[in-house]
């Protein structure tokens, strides 16, 4: 694990280097008029003893660090968090087709979104974080209580299977509730459809310390990850619980993404594309894995919101159409270069 | 003479209706049974159909607006103007055949085919007018003119257009001329959906002097944030009130708004979401709503 060092520092500069690269496309891109010079005045005004004068106008700054500036930070770590779930789950599962959408981890959380608009009244909106969370807990528990006790010892199979029924069942009593209530049928659309529009710092410190625990805690497995990647048996002669670890895990990266799918929407493709396409350079080790799919993931929705904003524009594309036009196609080559994993 | 004559009048016309009945029951029983796929729809006959079903809020409100609403028998669930329409739980959306044949309609109006409602109705031997959703003021007129046309109530329906036409006149002159419009920022629901002056709503406000911030292909596009910032529209128009519980206020708090110029100076206003998505008689009230919010901007106004 060690050999490859120099090269683990390389390969994460660079990933580090296009987040950058990417947070630096989205701060200066936008709908609004603000001249990329103006924007990088205010930027490199923010240095201590620096005094510049950006040429912005008062509206043109409230523009840049009231809506752009934290919707690109929300949209870093939700593809950041989104990201390395996705690598966390396959590892746990020990299947490269896991990812939040497959669990059943989305849908549970849609479902409970939903829920909290229609019967929240008034409130609603305000509970659908928490309500959320706590669908998307209820159907990976649910998913994972059904995968273990249909599938005996073929657990890893079974359990996408069972996410399958899981989300399939939580997507219909969402319809059901969407049907019985057609005045909130386009909130819980534009929602589901996945969207960062409305976001701003106040999204940003929701999020922060969910994903911020639920990284943590998934970082310090990295090297159980990679023993329990081998076999639950060779796990427990290691001294591991696989089972223990397996619901540690899969509690932080359901916390972590039930906490960004509420304020985001459902946002597709992010957790299973990019742990694919990290793994192709870099292989299934999850010392590296972890970071550069937190990296990459961020990186690419950033870029993938800066293009909701600005192919329409003066409107917007939901983010979770483009996520979806643009892995959906990539997950298809991976398949077919990925055929022998999987 | 004329006191015997005037008693037999009615008797014989009540014998009259009944044998009409009979016919027109033979008749319809007849249609259905040799049904071939070639019956014409229901005769309205000399007073239109006796029980009406409307499948949607804005096809209710034109039937009671010109004058059918004594016999429509059910409407969808909502339907909730005018206050005593008989709301069913009869669904526009998710359209039950037999639910709606259960009400025994000899008309149903409704304003898109869901579900393939309109072959089955059809077949059942059950009118119907299908009214999509207006484009142009001019539209709505029609359909009203449509409905009068299908509920033997051509003459009330030629006169409600007329009676709309000469308050839309009155309500248009009424506001002030300006030099250049202002500008409006309809608010769908909280995600920034928006309306383009190229829509029914936009129609409306350009009639009465305003025009969109949104602009483009998409007549009904999701607005950035930014952009909205940007533009600064000098009217800022709730119509997610009831459904997502906006308000001023909650304008007011949302991030970097509180530098609009329609917040400052408080030309952020709630208006009443139903008016301005039933495309049907009562949106001259959503007008006039409108024009009474035009007319608290300055004259002179905007500046620029």
């Amino acid at each position: 694990m060690t050999r490859g060092s120099p090269r683990h520092a390389l390969v994460l500069g660079g990933a580090t280097l296009v987040l950058l690269l990417a947070l630096l496309a989205g701060t200066l891109v936008g709908p609004a008029g603000l001249t990329p010079r103006g924007v990088l005045l205010e930027l490199v005004g923010q240095l201590p003893f620096v005094h510049v004068d950006s040429g912005l106008t008062p509206r043109q700054q409230v523009i840049l660090w009231e809506i752009r500036i934290p919707r690109v930070a929300l949209g870093g770590i939700v593809g950041a968090m989104l990201a390395i779930a996705g690598a966390t789950y396959q590892g746990v599962f020990r299947n490269p087709l896991a990812d939040p959408y497959l669990l059943g981890v989305s849908s549970g959380a849609g479902l409970g979104a939903t829920l909290a608009i229609v019967l929240g009244g008034a409130a609603g909106s305000a509970m659908v974080p928490p309500a959320a969370f706590v669908g998307g807990m209820i159907a990976v528990m649910a998913t994972y209580a059904l995968g273990r006790g249909v599938g005996g010892g073929r657990t890893e199979v079974v359990i996408i299977l069972a996410g399958v029924a899981v989300a399939a069942f939580a997507s219909a009593v969402q319809t059901f509730f969407m049907q019985r209530n057609d005045e909130t049928l386009r909130q819980v659309y534009s929602w589901m459809l996945g969207r960062l529009t409305t976001s701003g710092w106040a999204e940003v410190r929701t999020v922060l310390p969910y994903v911020v625990v639920s990284v943590v805690v998934i970082a310090l497995h990295r090297r159980t990850l990679d023993v329990m990647s081998v076999g639950d048996v060779e796990a427990s002669t290691l001294g591991i619980a696989p089972a223990r670890v397996r619901l540690v895990l899969i509690s932080v990266a359901t916390l972590g993404t039930a906490a960004v799918v509420s304020v985001s929407g459902l946002i597709g493709f992010v957790g299973i594309v990019i742990p694919h396409a990290v793994r192709m350079v870099i292989g299934p080790g999850h010392r590296l894995l972890l970071p550069l799919s937190l990296l990459v993931g961020a990186a690419f929705l950033v870029l993938a919101d800066l293009v909701a904003r600005t192919a329409m524009s003066p409107g917007e594309l939901p983010i979770g159409v483009v996520t979806a036009a643009i892995g959906a196609p990539f997950f298809l080559f991976v398949l077919r270069r990925s055929r022998g994993i999987i | 003479m004329t006191e015997s004559r005037a008693r037999a009048l009615p008797g014989s016309r009540s014998l009259f209706a009944a044998v009409l009945t009979v016919v027109a029951l033979v008749a319809s029983a007849c249609s259905g049974a040799d049904d071939d796929g070639t019956t014409a729809a229901t005769d309205p006959g000399d007073g239109g159909p006796g029980a009406i079903v409307s499948l949607s809020p804005t096809t209710t409100e034109m039937l009671y607006a010109v004058g059918a609403g004594d016999r429509v028998v059910a409407v969808d669930e909502r339907s909730d103007f005018p206050p005593d329409a008989p709301v069913t739980d009869l669904s526009g959306y998710t359209p039950n055949l037999e639910a709606i044949l259960g009400y025994q309609p000899d008309l149903v109006v409704a304003t898109d085919d869901t579900g393939d409602i309109v072959s089955g109705l059809e077949r059942s031997g059950v009118e119907v007018l299908l009214l999509p959703a207006a484009r142009t003021l001019d539209d709505t007129f029609s359909q009203i003119e449509q409905v009068g046309a299908a509920t033997g109530t051509v003459g009330e329906a030629a006169e409600l257009v007329s009676r709309m036409r000469g308050e839309i006149d009155e309500i248009v002159a009424s506001v002030p001329e300006r030099e250049t419009p202002l500008t409006y920022f309809h608010e769908l629901d909280d995600t920034y959906y928006t309306v383009t002056d190229d829509t029914y709503i936009g129609e409306v406000y350009s009639l009465l002097g305003l025009t969109s911030i949104a602009t483009g292909d998409d007549a009904y596009p999701q607005l950035s944030e930014e952009l909205i910032l940007e533009s600064d529209p000098d009217l800022v128009m709730l119509a997610d009130g009831q459904c997502c519980g906006i308000t001023p206020e909650v304008v007011a708090g949302r991030p970097g708004w509180s530098e609009l110029g329609a917040v400052r100076q408080g030309r952020v206003f709630v208006v009443d979401e139903d008016l301005a998505s039933r495309w049907g008689p009562r949106v001259v009230d959503f007008m006039r709503e409108v024009a009474g919010i035009v007319a608290t901007v300055p004259e002179r106004e905007p500046a620029s």
